[in-house]
């Protein structure tokens, strides 16, 4: 997201009732963001016989249909690979589950909530992200649903320290590319983040945001870019026809952005010495676009590749100097952009090692895109 | 010569329609308006050619040499002859040789015929080789070698870019500017500052380099971005399928971003009020366009990658502003090259990231950059650096609105042939030590570029002016048979030039009556009337010499207090006697001495319009003589003879030593530094006074530097400064209207000054409060 750097101002929490609702089933965290909605649902296992007669079917309605999809309508997919197990939490056992939509299914979703009497059960919704505020009027007149919403910021640092302290059923949760641009030597190797502090958060939604994080409580946002996920998707949408995220990313997996890009060596015939730049670096993206002849030799492919390339180096190079302004070395990058994305990830991890002399570490979570939504449960809980 | 196109305009005009495309019958293109020997001008005498070859733009320098007509004064040998009936001095035209500094601007498509123009008209030189700079060099490398004979001598781009952006902050006034949305004057002109290091300079071509640059030869490359004009205009291209990159930002200029972006208010419908962040700002780049089954408008599309790669672009030049501490960032390359839109995008950007912080500037002679620098690294034997160079308003095109909607056929111009001459000047100019803060001095009282009624009224009025000064030109050279086919010429040229600023106010950088005189003057030397007032200085100076002793007595006659009045008044009456005051001068050659009374008694009745004379003279009468005054003396004749210099010899009387400074040049009947020494050396004569002061050191004469009718005191010859700095000097004396009035009015200073004028113009006086012959009398003492 497009901004400058913000300290926070103090936020107006929204509890919808008491305090002793949160103990009542279900409890999700929503984060409804500029192009999708993520949902993540606790599956309490240690349900007594009792309480499941005593369960209304409303809620054993939601429970089955949530826990035995892979799949919800023609948009809603559930994460099953990130499935927490056996998680205890606010002294429940159970399983946390993934789901993500699209944010223009939204009205559907709703529609839906209130097919299935959400408004019935004791719970309340505790939402995040930008759809929180544009949505919670819907949520009133269509679903009779008041929202709790949450600060997304918040919630994003509240989810990824949680995340990580649970680790991923065993294994760690963060995780770091050694070798990143070598095809052969690259490996995805496990990263202690126990001392955490200071990091670099940077959050590739549909934008870019990104905070600098010293403590739990104390962070701010240090700036934020309009090229994100949202650019490098609606441009490929535009420039190769397709139509989702998935195709793109596929696309992009075959093709050669070089083809599309003016390499520095396209100019000086090899390294430019003199500012110490290597022939390989990008010197123009998009650059040799310029030339009608090239224009009409490229693939939908090549298109898609340099798309990718682009939007993931601005990031990189906006975190790396952000990084060396605040002063931090640990760079954490989240969010959906990166889902199924291991080019972007090796090519974050490697621009930044190489542009900061082995200086900057490029960090990466296995639940990407979900800490928002973990976060908002977190705090449906009260921050058990 | 005569006037007639010839072959290789013809050839011009094929490349420019065959390069357009334009299949119209008949229809003379517009786009031509100039034949190349008028754009690769002083050919003849060129040498050190340099050339910049960019990707769609070629610029061409060389040094060349101006032959051009000066007039000298010379004394005569008036030993034993009859002073009565003789002129005072001689005046002789003589040729000078000048140094010049030619650039041409010319679409790549023309190259080649500009090549062959250049070959046939390149006689003699001795020049082998030739340096080169800019992605194109490479490309085209073979055909210049072949054409011109030249051996072509790459030079690193960077190393450049740097030189020429280092030269021209040092060497033109207003060269840099802010760019102003919604704002009257779109161009908000910055004050030089005597440092310019360190800055930051983002160069925006197909990517975008930054680079931290700290001294002369010390320079950096910090970083970069591969999103830059390359990416506008190839990804432009794919999406919108129109080619060219100036198509593009019309394009752009025409669209609705908001239909292809997602907006803070799309994600949270409305504002992000936790951070402030206003619901109108990007969230995410076309993030909108996420889908494949909506239609997207070309100007749409094109608005929003504007949006993108501008924002971009100021965030990480502000991010290294930041680490590096700076908050001067110059844009240049080919993405901003005077376009409206791409600076205002940046412009924007650098606001919001920096809050405020960082300031997007921008250079008047940006395209110019690479090629200055190439030719300075030929020229470095030449030493162009150890001199100062001024902007040839005459022979310049001046800074172009590329806003296709605004002015059609100017940018169509700019984008064919587009000018710029330096002059090299003979002393170099430096501040006036006694400046208050010069970084922040600015000599022009009223900016005409932000005053549109002032502008209109100036305008207008040079506009009226000019028939009288073109036959006025003429007239002062009867013996020349082309006098008056030159003097059109000027007239022309003159009259094309107030019409561009008419329409583009900031094409030369902030649009004063100081650069409308200076274009004047360079445009009648430009047609070789160096000094068109030189026979009416003459006479002037012979008849009021005949009146100095007269003067003198009368005032010697009188008592202190009564004096010091007298003083003041013949100054102030003196300076009547200027070009706009014909009725006057009419009288003047009959009745001398009755003009002079006259003239007296026209001015105002104290109290003045600024009157601060009894402070002047309580500081006279109190305080201790002044060590040194430096006085700016304005016209020739009654002024400086009865006027300045019966003041000068009531300061040396009181112990005060004077430096009296005179232009360098000729403006109107402004009086020079040659004409001083002479009328000088005859008043010795006559005064012991005077005579004594000059033996001993105690009156010495100096020039300005300058050949303005007005006084930039930022420009001043480098002996006049040191010498000021060398005799304490503590009061500082500004006279008439150009110089204490067009300018300097607001002027601070580290001492006392006295600035002086009448006012010989009613609009002026009218906008001062006053009436015609208002009187300005302006004593300042710098506050402690």
């Amino acid at each position: 997201m497009l901004g400058g750097e913000g300290r926070r101002q103090p936020l107006v929490w929204e509890r919808a009732a008491s305090l002793n609702f949160s103990l009542f089933f279900p409890w999700f965290g929503l984060d409804i963001g500029g192009t999708l909605v993520k949902l993540v649902y606790f599956e309490p296992k240690d349900i007594t016989a009792e309480e499941e007669e005593e369960e209304v079917e409303n809620l054993k309605s939601i429970r089955k249909y949530l826990t035995s999809n892979v799949a919800y309508g023609s948009t809603g997919i559930r994460d099953v690979h990130l499935e927490l197990k056996d998680l205890t939490l606010c002294g429940r056992k159970g399983n946390l589950h993934f789901i993500r939509f699209p944010t223009h299914d939204m009205p559907a979703f709703i529609q839906m909530g209130s097919e299935k009497h959400f408004s019935s059960l004791h719970t309340t919704l505790c939402a995040t992200g930008g759809g929180a505020y544009k949505f919670e009027q819907d949520f009133r007149t269509m679903g009779d649903l008041q929202l709790c919403k949450l600060d997304e910021l918040d919630c994003l640092i509240k989810g990824v320290l949680y995340i990580d302290s649970v680790g991923f059923n065993g294994r760690s949760e963060c995780y770091y590319f050694e070798n990143p641009t070598d095809a052969e030597r690259c490996q995805k190797l496990p990263f202690n983040l126990e001392n955490p502090y200071p990091l670099l958060l940077v959050n590739i939604g549909s934008g870019v945001s990104i905070l600098a994080v010293y403590s739990k409580e104390n962070y701010k946002r240090v700036t934020g870019t309009s090229l994100g996920g949202g650019t490098f998707f609606g441009l490929c949408c535009l420039l190769t026809g397709c139509s989702t995220f998935e195709e793109a990313l596929e696309m992009a997996s075959h093709g050669d952005s070089t083809k599309v890009d003016k390499l520095v060596r396209d100019i000086y015939g090899g390294d430019y010495e003199r500012f110490g730049l290597p022939g390989w670096a990008v010197a123009s993206s998009f650059g040799n676009m310029m030339s009608k002849e090239k224009r009409e030799s490229v693939s939908k492919e090549d298109l898609a590749r340099a798309t990718l390339v682009t939007i993931t180096n601005n990031i990189g190079s906006i975190a790396r100097m952000c990084a060396l302004n605040e002063n931090i070395n640990r760079v954490v990058f989240v969010g959906n952009f990166l889902r199924i994305n291991t080019i972007s990830m090796r090519l974050l991890a490697y621009a930044l090692d190489y542009w900061s002399k082995g200086q900057l570490k490029a960090l990466f979570l296995e639940h990407e895109g979900y800490f928002g939504a973990v976060g908002a449960l977190l705090e449906l809980l009260g921050s058990a | 010569m005569p006037m007639r196109p010839s072959k290789e305009w013809v050839a011009i005009k094929m490349a420019e329609r065959g390069g357009r495309g334009s299949g119209g019958h008949g229809s003379l293109d517009k786009s031509i308006t100039l034949p190349p020997d008028e754009i690769f001008r002083n050919l003849e005498n060129a040498k050190r050619f340099a050339i910049d070859i960019g990707g769609s733009l070629t610029k061409l320098a060389y040094y060349s040499t101006v032959q051009h007509k000066v007039a000298r004064v010379r004394s005569f040998d008036h030993s034993g002859k009859d002073i009565e009936h003789e002129p005072l001095y001689e005046i002789s035209v003589q040729e000078e040789i000048t140094a010049r500094l030619h650039f041409i601007k010319f679409e790549n498509t023309y190259i080649e015929t500009c090549l062959d123009f250049i070959k046939d008209h390149l006689v003699n030189t001795e020049t082998k080789v030739i340096k080169a700079t800019g992605g194109g060099a490479y490309k085209f490398k073979d055909l210049i070698e072949k054409k011109l004979g030249l051996k072509v001598d790459k030079e690193d781009v960077m190393t450049c870019l740097i030189k020429g952006c280092n030269f021209v902050l040092k060497n033109i006034p207003h060269e840099v500017f802010a760019y102003q949305k919604d704002s009257d004057t779109e161009f908000r002109f910055q004050t030089n500052h005597p440092n310019i290091f360190p800055y930051l300079l983002v160069n925006i071509g197909s990517g975008v380099s930054i680079v931290k640059v700290e001294t002369e030869d010390k320079f950096e490359w910090i970083g970069g971005s591969s999103i830059g004009g390359g990416t506008f205009w190839g990804l432009g291209a794919l999406l919108t399928k129109t080619k060219k990159f100036d198509e593009l930002l019309q394009l752009a200029s025409k669209g609705q971003h908001t239909n292809v972006d997602m907006l803070v208010k799309d994600v949270y419908g409305g504002a992000y009020q936790t951070l402030g962040l206003s619901g109108n700002l990007i969230a995410s780049s076309f993030g909108k366009s996420t889908t494949a089954d909506k239609e997207f408008s070309k100007e749409d599309m094109a608005k929003s990658l504007l949006h993108m790669i501008s924002n971009d672009i100021g965030q990480l030049a502000c991010l290294y502003a930041k680490l590096h501490n700076l908050d001067k960032i110059y844009f240049g390359g080919f993405f901003i090259r005077g376009h409206p839109v791409t600076m205002r995008t940046i412009t924007y950007s650098i606001n919001f990231f920096s809050k405020g912080e960082v300031q997007a500037l921008f250079l008047r002679h940006e395209g110019y950059l690479g090629a200055i620098g190439a030719f300075l690294k030929g020229a470095e034997q030449d030493n162009p650096n150890q001199y100062s160079w001024g902007e040839n308003y005459a022979g310049s095109s001046g800074l172009m609105s590329t806003s296709p909607d605004v002015f059609p056929m100017q940018r169509t111009r700019s984008g064919t042939f587009d000018m710029f001459e330096m002059d090299r000047l003979e002393r170099p100019l430096v501040n006036l030590p006694l400046l208050k803060d010069p970084s922040t001095y600015i000599p022009d009282t009223v900016d005409l570029t932000d005053d549109a009624m002032a502008r209109k009224y100036w305008l207008t009025c040079f506009e009226e002016a000019l028939d009288g000064v073109a036959k006025r030109a003429a007239a002062s050279q009867p013996d020349s048979i082309d006098a008056s086919e030159r003097a059109e010429k000027f007239r022309q040229k003159y009259w094309n030039k107030l019409q561009t600023l008419r329409q583009q106010p900031f094409a030369y950088g902030t649009l004063t009556v100081r650069s409308l005189l200076d274009t004047r003057e360079h445009c009648l030397n430009e047609f070789n009337f160096p000094d068109p007032y030189s026979k009416v200085k003459q006479k002037e100076n012979g008849i009021a010499l005949k009146c100095f002793q007269s003067v003198i007595e009368s005032l010697d006659s009188l008592g202190w207090e009564e004096r010091q009045f007298a003083l003041v008044k013949g100054l102030l009456a003196g300076n009547v006697f200027d070009w706009g005051a014909k009725a006057v001068s009419d009288v003047l050659e009959s009745e001398p001495q009755f003009g002079f009374e006259e003239a007296k008694s026209k001015l105002q009745e104290r109290p003045w319009l600024e009157d601060s004379y009894s402070q002047w003279l309580e500081r006279l009468k109190e305080g201790p003589p002044h060590k040194c005054a430096l006085i700016f003396a304005d016209n020739s004749g009654i002024d400086i003879i009865l006027g300045v210099f019966p003041f000068v010899r009531e300061l040396l009387s009181r112990g005060t030593e004077v430096i009296l400074a005179c232009n360098s040049g000729p403006a109107l009947n402004d009086v020079t530094y040659s004409e001083s020494l002479i009328v000088t050396e005859r008043i010795a004569a006559m005064d012991p006074v005077i005579q004594s002061a000059l033996r001993e050191e105690k009156l010495l004469l100096v020039q300005t530097g300058s050949s303005s009718p007005c006084l930039d005191l930022s420009r001043l010859d480098k002996g006049l400064a040191v010498l000021v700095r060398e005799r304490e000097t503590d009061l500082v004396i500004i006279e008439g209207m150009g110089r204490a009035i067009h300018t300097n009015y607001y002027a601070a200073l580290k001492c006392e000054s006295l600035k002086l004028a009448v006012i010989k113009n009613s609009w002026l006086a009218d906008r001062l409060g006053g009436k015609i012959f208002s009187v300005i009398f302006k004593y300042e003492v710098p506050c402690k």
